[in-house]
């Protein structure tokens, strides 16, 4: 076993890990953060996506070790500060962007990377940008308002498709 | 997965020493090395991240020349590579923004899937594909799906593409994989037309001469009107039938010559 560090929503935090532990079990099992959610473990679906250096990664198709020393952020670094939900989760919320749920920590995630490098997307760049969350609930339609919201964007204009 | 001893090596000859062990396996990107490995189809005793060289990160560019570092991103390509746009539009469309912020122009190259993107980019243009040991031109690395000319521990190190006069990467997405269906890369060049296929071959990426013939004679979408593309080496499988894959090369080639 091999004792891995990382700063996780600002705090460093350590763990013991295998080689073979992915960032995904480092986080749920090793740090109890199991918002970050396991949905195929075949890097299909995003359901698992974090931050590692501020940028969009699966965290089930990474090893843990790969990346000792990084910053991480996950869900559970999304809210604000008082634990009101952040802008892009109200937006979620607000837009009924979700229905069980569980794909919801990476499509937030992968929204706050796209609007990071894209922070007015049209709707063509938000669907691109979100192509690797799958999502079955939804029909994605929803989803799209609401990152066009979370960006400060009117959403009722969109048309229905 | 079965357990590994995983080793992150700074230099290049540290991951050459490195790989050297009984079992060792490169790791570059892992987006697909990691489910491979899951699946149990590759249980490899230690594994070599080359994610930790400096040296192999990067896009350069010398006298008409864009050199990019094996383990650089596909997110990094699409950004930096701006002296080749063609390819940093390629690279952009890779997989998903996730698989695009891990996923490296070496791994692609080394595990050289029949689908992937990456092989037509390098086939088209000539590339030369840099190792620890050696340089191999675009033409002699790819040998057949999951194929390629590296040996035992050899490491891409950086890929040297000479920059084209026009290119344009077309691709047909399947959208459950997010490979290419089938995808074409054309690139014209002062002394010639290279045309380079991918997704669509059951021998991985291929040159198709009679679209280069006709382009270098004539660039442009109807000059391969008249050609057909056999369907006997073409993949089948339940996305598209092989004289449905066929079709798309002519299709996309021409697509691609149109929008260089």
């Amino acid at each position: 076993m091999t004792k891995v560090t990382m700063t996780v929503n600002g705090m460093s935090v350590s763990a013991q890990t295998e080689g073979r532990t992915l960032l995904s079990a480092f986080l749920r099992e090793g740090l109890a953060l199991t918002g970050t959610h396991i949905g195929c473990d075949t890097s299909q679906c995003g359901a698992c996506v974090v931050h590692v250096d501020g940028q969009a990664v699966k965290s089930c198709a990474v090893f843990a070790q790969d990346v000792a020393g990084a910053t991480v952020t996950t869900i559970e670094g999304m809210a604000n500060a008082d634990g009101s939900l952040g802008v892009i989760q109200a937006a979620f919320q607000e837009h009924h962007g979700l229905q069980c749920g569980f794909c919801t920590p990476g499509m937030v995630m992968s929204t706050a990377a796209l609007l990071a490098i894209n922070p007015k997307p049209t709707v063509e760049e938000i669907r691109h940008g979100l192509d690797g969350n799958i999502c079955r609930c939804t029909g994605y339609h929803n989803i799209v308002k609401a990152v066009l919201a979370a960006s400060g964007q009117d959403a009722t204009a969109m048309a229905a498709e | 997965m079965i357990d590994f001893e995983f080793v992150k090596p700074l230099t290049v000859a540290d991951a050459v020493k490195a790989l050297a062990a009984e079992g060792a396996q490169a790791l570059s990107g892992g987006q697909t090395l990691t489910p491979t490995m899951k699946q149990r189809l590759a249980t490899p005793s230690v594994l070599v991240s080359l994610n930790g060289i400096a040296a192999m990160r990067g896009v350069s560019v010398s006298g008409g020349t864009v050199t990019v570092g094996a383990a650089t991103t596909h997110a990094t390509v699409a950004r930096e590579a701006t002296a080749y746009p063609a390819l940093a539009a390629l690279a952009g469309g890779i997989g998903d923004m996730a698989v695009r912020n891990r996923g490296t122009m070496g791994g692609s190259l080394a595990n050289n899937d029949p689908a992937a993107c990456y092989p037509s980019a390098v086939l088209g243009s000539g590339a030369t594909v840099v190792t620890n040991t050696r340089s191999i031109a675009a033409d002699d690395f790819f040998q057949g799906m999951f194929t390629t000319a590296l040996e035992e521990g050899e490491i891409i190190t950086a890929v040297s593409f000479p920059v084209p006069l026009k290119a344009a990467y077309v691709k047909f997405n399947q959208p459950a994989s997010r490979f290419a269906l089938t995808g074409v890369f054309v690139a014209k060049f002062a002394d010639g037309v290279r045309v380079a296929v991918t997704g669509a071959s059951n021998n991985g990426v291929f040159r198709w001469s009679e679209a280069e013939a006709a382009l270098s004679a004539s660039f442009s979408a109807a000059a391969i009107a008249g050609l057909v593309v056999p369907s006997d080496d073409m993949i089948a499988d339940m996305h598209g039938t092989a004289a449905y894959r066929a079709n798309l090369v002519k299709v996309l080639t021409g697509r691609a010559v149109t929008a260089a």
